[in-house]
């Protein structure tokens, strides 16, 4: 009964490491699609947007930029502003990357492809881990005080509601993005063949260049949201989440934005519901067996379609 | 002279790292370099090969610390080749789920094995000790040997102090012998099995994969077993390498760290050719070791130094992606003339 009583509330911490998931998930689902390969460095691209955002908020705490808090929330202004401004400019970091390697191995197999992505995952984070160190950074070192929600004994912080509020808005984007837009369109339509797309005209390297700029400004801003969550960075945020960002992305089907949701979604809540059962140690194991038994079962995932 | 000796020794030291490192180049060769097997996940075989060949033959657990189980003090060779069997089983049981699918969904499976691997490490103190790691782990003949090289030095007293130091790291130089003998054999095996028919198989998978399942065979078997064969000698690798250190610990081998110089051994070395995947590893752990003395130079503190010597070995393994994919010792035959299929 004891761990029964304690379900709610991991439910709640489950909806928001899968939101978190999720938003890392629909990048590499992306990438996987229409660029054909596995993105070992989508982590730490999600890292790269943690540190971004933590040095432009250094520097607007530094440029007197206000910070006064917006209502529950332990951060304002400044913060918010630094968000929104690494979010940007990940997506022209990762886009400098594609020009300078990935671009040059388009026509390379999707294995050289993943082995150079494993190189930009380590260059990156020791980038990071070079210039801040491996310990801990802090956004905000308050400590920010739970709610209790009436009725049903959970407790929740309002920078938790936030994350929640962020990843429907973020979702909700690239919904109406890859479902009305043109551009969004020819995305679709690259994913389903980039060389039928080509045929048909759609310019498929400006497709690519707006698939590492979606796929970067989500991995942003689930690096921050992580950030916010954990109260900390560390250059191997993202590495630590990758395993159950692939899970869940192979989980909703690999290759569709949609199920990556799904999957970031239920390896989210798996993972926070058994650590009411084993050590929370093993939570990326959690998600691994989750994977395997899926690949077992039906490996082109819950929203996957035969290829 | 005084110095001189100091670089011999730290030669010695330094194949025999170099020398286990190409193990398990050797073993991801079968995987990658002849059936185009992308394990990434090196690492989990690496640490499940040491911590096997420890609990075989290592001590048993002491009064302190918190394993209760296992170091059996079975001889070193019985460790050895029960991290081979381990290490083998593990990949069976990977291989099955993953190998009938995409190249990416075994990449994914395999740094999921490796990660869980040192999830067990770290939170099964009953069996590996935790974090704590595992100690006093015995090196093959290291008794015999010590004692008779301090009876020797005992009985020569007026040594000149260059010799004495060459002699007092007599151990060194057989396990580097050790070493050298077991990548040998292994480079003899896998040299007789890549030549064989079933060799040829493997190198028609990787070449292309439909056409050797349209020509009858069953390339999930044989990816199978390469896979495992591939496996087996890293896990040898792991147990060369724990007997030496003589103290093992789950951050001993950093998941993506521990898998990531071996293949830029492999792949700087020439991937599918055996002899590049040794060459690979000496020179790769050459340039690993001279990033050491280089980042020396610079005011950086010892784990910007480590940053930094991670950054360099990035770097070169992108270079070598794109200016020269084939490596510096090309395959020695292709089966066919169109190196890279996007799949």
């Amino acid at each position: 009964m004891q761990i029964l009583s304690r379900i709610p509330q991991l439910l709640i911490y489950g909806v928001i490491s899968g939101s978190i998931l999720s938003l890392g998930g629909i990048g590499v689902s992306l990438t996987y699609s229409i660029l054909g390969f596995s993105n070992f460095a989508h982590g730490d691209f999600m890292a790269l947007g943690a540190y971004i955002a933590l040095g432009l908020f250094a520097l607007f705490t530094g440029l007197r930029i206000p910070n006064t808090p917006f209502g529950p929330l332990s951060f304002g202004f400044g913060f918010i502003l630094s968000f929104i401004l690494a979010i940007g400019l990940t997506a022209l970091a990762v886009v400098l990357l594609d020009r300078i390697l990935f671009k040059r191995l388009r026509r390379a197999s999707s294995i050289i492809l993943m082995m150079s992505s494993i190189g930009v995952a380590l260059g990156l984070r020791n980038i990071l881990q070079f210039f801040w160190g491996p310990q801990p950074h802090y956004y905000i070192e308050k400590i920010q005080l739970a709610r209790v929600i009436p009725g049903l004994n959970i407790r929740i912080k309002p920078d938790q509601v936030f994350i929640l509020i962020v990843t429907i808005i973020v979702i909700g984007v690239v919904h109406y993005f890859l479902q009305y837009t043109k551009m969004g369109k020819a995305m679709r339509a690259s994913a389903d063949n980039i060389a039928l797309a080509r045929v048909t005209g759609i310019n498929t390297e400006r497709v690519i260049l707006w698939t590492w700029v979606i796929g970067a400004a989500l991995a942003a801003t689930a690096g921050i949201l992580a950030g916010i969550e954990n109260k900390f960075i560390t250059p191997e945020l993202g590495w630590q989440m990758l395993l159950s960002i692939f899970a869940s992305v192979v989980l909703g089907g690999l290759g569709n934005p949609y199920g990556a949701i799904l999957g970031g979604m239920i390896i989210g809540l798996s993972e926070e519901v058994s650590t009411a059962f084993i050590s929370t140690g093993y939570k990326p194991a959690v998600a691994f067996i989750i994977m395997i038994i899926m690949l077992l079962v039906k490996p082109t995932g819950l929203l996957g379609r035969r290829r | 002279m005084e110095s001189l000796v100091g670089i011999v020794n730290y030669i010695v030291f330094f194949a025999i790292t170099a020398g286990t490192y190409g193990v398990l180049s050797l073993g991801l060769n079968i995987q990658w370099g002849y059936t185009g097997l992308f394990n990434i996940g090196i690492a989990g075989f690496y640490a499940l090969g040491a911590y096997t060949s420890v609990l075989v033959s290592g001590p048993p657990p002491g009064p302190w610390g918190g394993r209760i189980f296992g170091g059996f003090e079975l001889p070193f060779l019985v460790g050895l080749l029960a991290a081979a069997l381990v290490c083998g089983i593990v990949a069976f049981l990977i291989g099955i789920p993953t190998l009938r699918l995409k190249a990416d969904y075994l990449a994914i499976a395999t740094i999921g094995i490796a990660e869980t691997i040192r999830l067990v490490l770290k939170n099964e103190s009953w069996l590996t000790n935790g974090v704590w790691g595992l100690q006093q782990i015995p090196a093959p003949l290291h008794g015999p040997i010590h004692s008779g090289v301090s009876n020797f030095l005992h009985g020569h007293p007026d040594l000149p102090a260059w010799l004495h130091s060459l002699v007092a790291k007599s151990y060194n130089w057989f396990y580097l012998l050790l070493v050298l003998v077991v990548l040998f054999i292994l480079y003899l095996i896998v040299e007789r099995l890549v030549r064989s028919p079933w060799g040829r198989v493997l190198k028609a998978i990787r070449e292309d994969e439909d056409a050797a399942a349209m020509s009858g065979k069953n390339t999930f078997s044989f990816k199978l077993q390469a896979l495992v064969l591939g496996a087996m000698i890293m896990g040898i690798g792991g147990s060369l390498y724990a007997h030496y250190a003589r103290f093992i610990c789950p951050s001993v081998f950093k998941p993506l760290y521990g898998t990531f110089i071996v293949w830029v051994m492999l792949i700087l070395g020439g991937s599918g050719n055996n002899r590049g995947a040794i060459l690979g590893s000496f020179v790769v752990w050459g340039i690993w070791a001279g990033t050491d003395f280089l980042t020396g130079y610079f005011p950086f503190s010892a784990t910007q130094a480590a940053s930094l010597r991670i950054i360099i070995i990035a770097i070169l393994l992108e270079v070598i992606l794109l200016w020269r994919p084939q490596g510096l010792l090309q395959r020695e035959k292709r089966a066919s003339e169109i190196p890279y299929k996007r799949s």
